[in-house]
């Protein structure tokens, strides 16, 4: 059971990664990331409602008619959607302004479509709240990279504006220079970011499965 | 008595890449000192930096790529991107700058994509874009240039230095003092602030045709272009095309309101036309291949960059229209794939 479930953080978090992987959810991933408050804000309520849909959609998923079970997922994740927009309204009211219109668009993040076709409509409740944890976090870690790197890269500092998340006077952060490299900020720099980050992961991969041949190879001769 | 016995093609065209690019390079020079006359010893510095870096990451990717760095460094095409980066930016330009667009238009735009021969975008328009829109300020810094009755101070060479490594001026020299909005910003704002195309025209930094300086510049890029076209190094349907795209629709405007539109001589002459209908447009790995494809090429860079200039807020936009373009190269060579004569297959020719 124990190495089921790291076997499923393992998925969400590198190996099936949502964002690094599948490449779902790319508009808000590209749209937000600007700073790392951005992307933790945007994180934790994707995260949320992946969570909660997941568990819904897995508790129904006997009185779900298969023929219009997409209309009923969206159904589903819209109504979550509107709950987490109306908190975050209530108790970030700074950060729902900065991110505007990708709270009420997460209805819109095919990951979490995807998570709901392809796990929790044919897995139990708890291995799907496992489920959404797990691709939840990979992608909240994923958002919360790329708004670091531009973050630093672009403006110069790193967790600027938190207070929009936990409160407090306006923070400016880790002040790291005066002034940033601008084309980091802008689209383009979302785009750059993402793939720098998916060359990282696939050559973190290729370099693993070389150590691991050449280990067996040894160990092979070993053996002879 | 021993023939030399060779197959075919018998007539090789005496043509290699390096030969290509040297002969693009040498059609620069008159345009480059007219440059250096018109705005100042800040060209040959740009050159200098944008050339370095270039060749520094073309060698950098080569022997990451483990290409052998000497075929990659000696065909002189990180010297053409470097020289028409160096076209595109104004005289005072801090180092890091240019730096950035040499490193990115070698590194990213062409390398990444293959190297020479497989980059979809011009390197050194990808270059441009990327520093006008990561440093919009420093691209704004275009010095007056130097004509008799235009009294602007000028830098020395020892200032000009100053400034690109550091990106200040001496304290006694304010930036008012030395620089100066270009004729197509000029243009572009009076004609935002409702005055007429001829009051404008009026103001002597206009020249007589598209900006003091600049048209002269131009007269020698097309010299340039012209003694390219006559060696064959480019063919005349990109360069035509362009100057169709944007005359075309200028001329229109301009007829009909005359009071509100630049005239089609301004088009051609202010800005980069030139440079780009003869030396970017014609860059021929990022462009169409095809006779009519290349001709509706050069056309559509030609309207997009009348569009830019008409309706965008950049003053300019050749970079912008030659990337756009180099996106539709693809598409455009598809459909206009020549005809292969005794081919009588129908459903595979565009017309």
């Amino acid at each position: 059971m124990a190495s089921g479930v790291m076997n499923q953080l393992k998925n969400g978090l590198w190996r099936d990664n949502p964002g690094l992987v599948q490449l779902l959810g790319l508009c808000p991933l590209l749209a937000v990331t600007a700073t790392f408050v951005n992307g933790l804000g945007l994180g934790l309520a994707t995260l949320a409602v992946l969570v909660a849909s997941n568990a819904l959609v897995s508790a129904t998923r006997r009185w779900i008619q298969p023929e219009i079970r997409v209309p009923i997922y969206v159904l589903i994740i819209a109504s979550l959607v509107t709950c987490i927009e109306l908190i975050f309204k209530a108790w970030f009211p700074d950060l729902d302004r900065t991110l505007g219109i990708f709270i009420p668009l997460i209805v819109t993040n095919c990951a979490i479509v995807a998570r709901a076709e392809l796990y929790a409509s044919r897995n139990p409740v708890g291995a799907s709240i496992l489920d959404g944890i797990a691709m939840g976090l990979g992608f909240a870690m994923l958002l919360m990279t790329i708004g670091a790197f531009r973050e630093v890269i672009g403006q110069g500092t790193l967790f600027a504006r938190m207070d929009m998340l936990i409160g407090g006077e306006p923070m400016r952060g880790l002040v790291l220079a005066d002034q940033g490299w601008l084309l980091l900020v802008l689209p383009p720099g979302a785009f750059f970011s993402l793939a720098l980050a998916i060359a990282a992961k696939n050559a973190i991969d290729r370099r693993r499965l070389e150590s691991k041949a050449t280990l067996s190879r040894r160990a092979r001769k070993l053996n002879r | 008595m021993e023939f030399q016995r060779r197959e075919a093609p018998f007539l090789i065209p005496a043509v290699s890449v390096s030969s290509m690019m040297l002969q693009v390079l040498a059609a620069l020079v008159p345009a480059a000192i007219a440059h250096v006359w018109f705005f100042g010893p800040g060209f040959i510095l740009n050159l200098l930096v944008a050339a370095i870096f270039a060749t520094a990451g073309e060698a950098l990717m080569l022997s990451l790529r483990s290409r052998r760095p000497e075929t990659g460094l000696t065909d002189y095409s990180a010297l053409v991107t470097a020289a028409l980066l160096a076209f595109a930016l104004p005289s005072l330009t801090p180092w890091w700058v240019t730096a950035t667009g040499a490193l990115f238009a070698v590194i990213v735009a062409k390398h990444l994509y293959g190297g020479l021969g497989f980059n979809i975008f011009n390197p050194a328009m990808a270059g441009y874009v990327v520093i006008l829109v990561a440093f919009p300020m420093h691209l704004n810094l275009w010095v007056a240039p130097r004509m008799g009755d235009l009294d602007y101070q000028h830098l020395t060479i020892l200032q000009t230095l100053q400034f690109t490594l550091t990106g200040g001026l001496p304290d006694a020299i304010s930036f008012d003092a030395i620089s100066r909005a270009t004729p197509l910003d000029v243009m572009k704002s009076g004609l935002n602030n409702a005055r007429t195309a001829a009051e404008i025209r009026a103001i002597p930094i206009m020249g007589d045709f598209g900006g003091r300086g600049w048209e002269w510049i131009g007269n020698f890029l097309a010299i340039g272009g012209f003694w390219l076209m006559i060696r064959k190094i480019i063919r005349w349907q990109i360069p035509v095309g362009v100057g169709l795209g944007l005359l075309v629709p200028a001329t229109i405007f301009y007829m009909v309101d005359p009071g509100s539109h630049a005239s089609p001589g301004f088009h051609l002459f202010g800005g980069a036309t030139i440079l780009c209908a003869f030396f970017i447009a014609t860059d021929p790995v990022s462009a169409a291949t095809s006779p009519r494809g290349r001709l509706i090429y050069g056309i559509g860079i030609g309207l997009i960059i009348y569009c830019i200039r008409r309706w965008g807020s950049y003053a300019d936009g050749v970079a912008f229209a030659v990337l756009l373009m180099n996106m539709a190269v693809p598409a455009i060579d598809k459909l206009t794939r020549p005809h292969i004569i005794g081919h009588n297959d129908r459903s595979n020719t565009s017309d």
